[in-house]
């Protein structure tokens, strides 16, 4: 071998090794990230609607993680609701937004507003998940079985199976005032659904 | 076979310097460094721009915080620990501020990684932080930050000649504010 190979060698073993190693130093040390599934990058959504505003948004009733059955008509002229779809429990925690709605408490109460969790997980899976939230206000509904058919029925189930990471408001009457099918790989600012909220307190 | 070496050495050194450059875009801060870039706006409210000895208007950088040391709080309006830990952490500011020989010379303040001025605002009014808080919206700080979980305590010294040091970090885990104090000040060596 001549002195130019083995410098080639030498410099390709060297450099790929650093390529190698260095996820492994990056070593993110955080006390949760064992619990937690990394998903990666998704398409930002991956559905077609099958519901718009002014339409009168599908009644449902699903099991609740309380233990009792919540329906959608049972709000009807009492709150206004919203809907808020996450895609699945244990994926990654900065895209969580029911922690934040959590501490968001009165800002619905002043808009009349309640607030209904829906994932297409199962209700045991729910109950592990939302125990590490706090003590959450709000009901957290299971659409898993039949599975996601709440989810399809709005549009907003994705083909592998979790839902968007969408919002609905409806209000009083039981119209979709406010939709809104986020990139599922960002969190939709808290000020944009106060301010669909805000709306409705207007036009009441 | 020497096109495939010639070939070979330059993806190699294509794939190293894309290593480096991912390097230096952040990696968590570590204790004895030097603290990443973090740009801030100058508080309009004249109390937190008092609080942190900062005047004019524009960016500033936590090494310029009037103050021995600065407790850096990187959180989330979304994150239940950050929730749990908020009580806690304004206990802090108050056992600071109360107690005349460390008030001027250690400060704190909370960056809300991913945040909306909106949200930082929500959980300013939720927990009735005393303290400033800054948003980070699109997670650039978060991202120089080396994309820490929340909550990331980081403890800058400042010296006089305006060197600075992280003395201390900590993710989650917050012992309290009377053991958490003890450890800012030993750090920072002000005790």
């Amino acid at each position: 071998m001549n002195k130019k190979t083995v410098l080639h060698f030498i410099l390709i073993t060297g450099a790929l090794s650093l390529f190698v190693l260095t996820p492994m130093a990056f070593g993110l040390s955080d006390a949760y990230r064992g619990n937690i599934y990394q998903v990666g990058t998704l398409k930002p959504i991956d559905s077609v609607l099958r519901v718009k505003v002014g339409d009168r948004a599908p009644d449902f009733t699903l099991p609740s993680v309380s233990g009792q059955k919540v329906s959608l008509s049972q709000f009807l002229g009492k709150k206004n609701v919203v809907l808020s779809f996450v895609p699945a429990a244990w994926t990654p925690v900065c895209s969580d937004q029911w922690p934040g709605y959590n501490v968001a408490r009165d800002l619905f109460n002043q808009c009349d507003a309640t607030l209904l969790g829906i994932t297409v997980d199962n209700i045991p899976t729910l109950f592990a998940w939302t125990n590490q939230m706090g003590q959450l206000w709000f009901p957290v509904l299971s659409d898993f079985w039949p599975h996601g058919a709440v989810a399809k029925r709005y549009g907003v189930l994705r083909a592998n199976g979790v839902s968007e990471r969408a919002l609905f408001v409806v209000d009083k009457k039981g119209i979709i005032r406010y939709i809104d099918v986020h990139d599922i790989n960002k969190r939709p600012p808290l000020e944009d659904l106060m301010g669909a909220l805000e709306k409705l307190k207007k036009g009441d | 076979m020497r096109r495939i070496l010639m070939v070979s050495t330059m993806i190699a050194i294509l794939l190293s310097i894309s290593v480096f450059a991912a390097l230096a875009a952040g990696k968590p801060p570590e204790k004895g460094e030097v603290l990443p870039v973090i740009s801030l706006p100058i508080p309009r409210n004249p109390e937190e721009r008092n609080y942190l000895g900062l005047s004019g208007s524009g960016l500033f950088k936590i090494p310029q915080i009037k103050a021995r040391a600065v407790i850096v709080e990187l959180f989330s309006m979304y994150c239940p620990f950050c929730q749990k830990d908020a009580p806690g952490v304004n206990e802090l500011y108050r056992l600071i501020e109360n107690n005349p020989d460390i008030k001027n010379k250690v400060k704190l303040i909370g960056i809300g990684a991913g945040n909306s001025p909106y949200e930082v605002e929500v959980f300013k009014k939720t927990y009735d932080v005393p303290f400033p808080l800054f948003p980070d919206k699109d997670f650039v700080i978060h991202k120089v930050c080396g994309e820490v979980r929340t909550p990331f305590y980081m403890v800058v010294r400042i010296d006089e000649n305006g060197a600075h040091r992280i003395v201390h970090i900590q993710l989650g885990e917050y012992p309290g504010a009377e053991p958490f104090l003890e450890l800012v000040l030993k750090a920072s060596g002000l005790k």
